[in-house]
């Protein structure tokens, strides 16, 4: 799927700078967006080094166990098949949190180590492509239903209070720039609600790609 | 207030985080330049994704093909009182937030913050997140090929937030 996506990206975009004559603006976007992913991820380790730095020091103190404690009929009812004392639970759990204030300086950390930690999980019990992980290629490694409902509720968008929307509001003479805050947290229920329901149908079915 | 409170936040959590620690016998530097260790092994698994992903970002946006998309359907919200930069927006909000944000700055400085265009920007941004981008990246960090039944969800989460803002601008206007 993804494989086709990113295909898709370049060819369409290739074929249609040929016809704009776009092509000399794709040439320098290729090394100008390659330079900024770079630059992207150096930002993102300070931030990357710092949080998963804190949290295994909230682990280490027990935090982390209290904090899920609370949030785990809530991720038991989304994820019934991640163990209880697996460690993707803290991840996931830090990560939705984070999102739901809208640290995002915080959610891609929690997040990418939840993802690994669900891979591992499918390590453990041995699904099909995760079993050489790290050392071959892997050639079909399937998402497991715990990662299909993880990204959903992602990309659903969780975060309650629009922080950046109120700012940039505010500064292009907005009368009431906070005044999106409730239509903003309506919305937000309406598109997470939508895809709870969808994980609900989708987990655990064993058809469907 | 707000922007205030979210100024607190992140000492906060470093504050009770290391007195938690220290009240708890924990080793926090040790503890920390170990975690520290680890995140950065994640940043470095993630480097290759994302140069990939924001090249072919790169060239879709530079080739016009986006603003193309944009302008196909531009024509069709405009008669309904939408800006024809709305919908370009949705598209580019499914790959890169910051491509957007700067849109989102384009429409509210043409039409502004409070209008009907401006409202609904605000509230759609609010309530939708980078598909493709959070897709790409975090499956490909765990080296995940088939997606399976990801896509249509988050897609029906994306639709589902986009009529809601619609519905909920008109409410308010």
């Amino acid at each position: 799927m993804l494989n086709y996506i990113w295909a898709g990206m370049l060819l369409i975009g290739i074929i249609y700078a040929l016809f704009t004559g776009n092509m000399e603006a794709v040439s320098n976007a290729c090394l100008e967006y390659a330079e900024s992913a770079v630059t992207l991820c150096i930002t993102m380790a300070g931030a990357m080094a710092l949080w998963v730095g804190l949290m295994e020091i909230a682990g280490q103190a027990g935090l982390i166990d209290k904090f899920t404690g609370k949030l785990q009929p809530f991720i038991s009812y989304l994820f019934p098949d991640v163990p209880e004392q697996h460690p993707a639970r803290g991840y996931i759990a830090t990560n939705l949190v984070a999102n739901i204030l809208g640290l995002g300086w915080a959610c891609t950390p929690a997040g990418l180590k939840a993802m690994e930690e669900l891979a591992k999980l499918e390590e453990e019990r041995g699904m099909a492509g995760y079993e050489t992980a790290g050392r071959r290629k892997n050639g079909n490694r399937a998402a497991s239903d715990a990662m299909c409902a993880f990204l959903i509720l992602n990309i659903s968008s969780l975060q309650l209070i629009p922080v950046n929307m109120i700012a940039y509001r505010s500064k292009y003479g907005s009368l009431n720039p906070s005044g999106i805050i409730l239509p903003a947290i309506l919305a937000t229920c309406c598109s997470t609600i939508a895809g709870i329901i969808y994980i609900k149908m989708r987990y655990g079915r064993k058809n469907g790609c | 207030m707000l922007m205030r409170l979210s100024v607190i936040i992140i000492p906060a959590l470093i504050f009770y985080i290391v007195l938690n620690g220290v009240l708890n016998k924990v080793d926090v530097y040790d503890a920390f330049v170990k975690g520290a260790m680890d995140g950065l092994k994640t940043v470095v698994t993630v480097l290759p994704t994302l140069v990939g992903l924001m090249i072919a970002v790169g060239v879709l946006r530079a080739s016009g093909f986006l603003s193309m998309l944009g302008a196909l359907f531009g024509g069709i919200t405009e008669r309904a009182g939408i800006g024809a930069e709305f919908v370009p927006l949705v598209f580019i909000k499914m790959f890169s937030s910051s491509a957007a944000t700067g849109l989102v700055l384009d429409i509210f400085e043409e039409y502004g913050p409070d209008s009907r265009t401006g409202l609904l920007t605000s509230i759609m941004m609010s309530c939708t997140e980078t598909c493709f981008y959070t897709m790409s990246v975090y499956y490909m960090a765990a080296r995940v090929k088939k997606t399976r039944w990801t896509l249509p969800g988050a897609l029906l989460a994306t639709g589902v937030g986009i009529a809601a803002s619609v519905v909920l601008t008109e409410m308010m206007l």
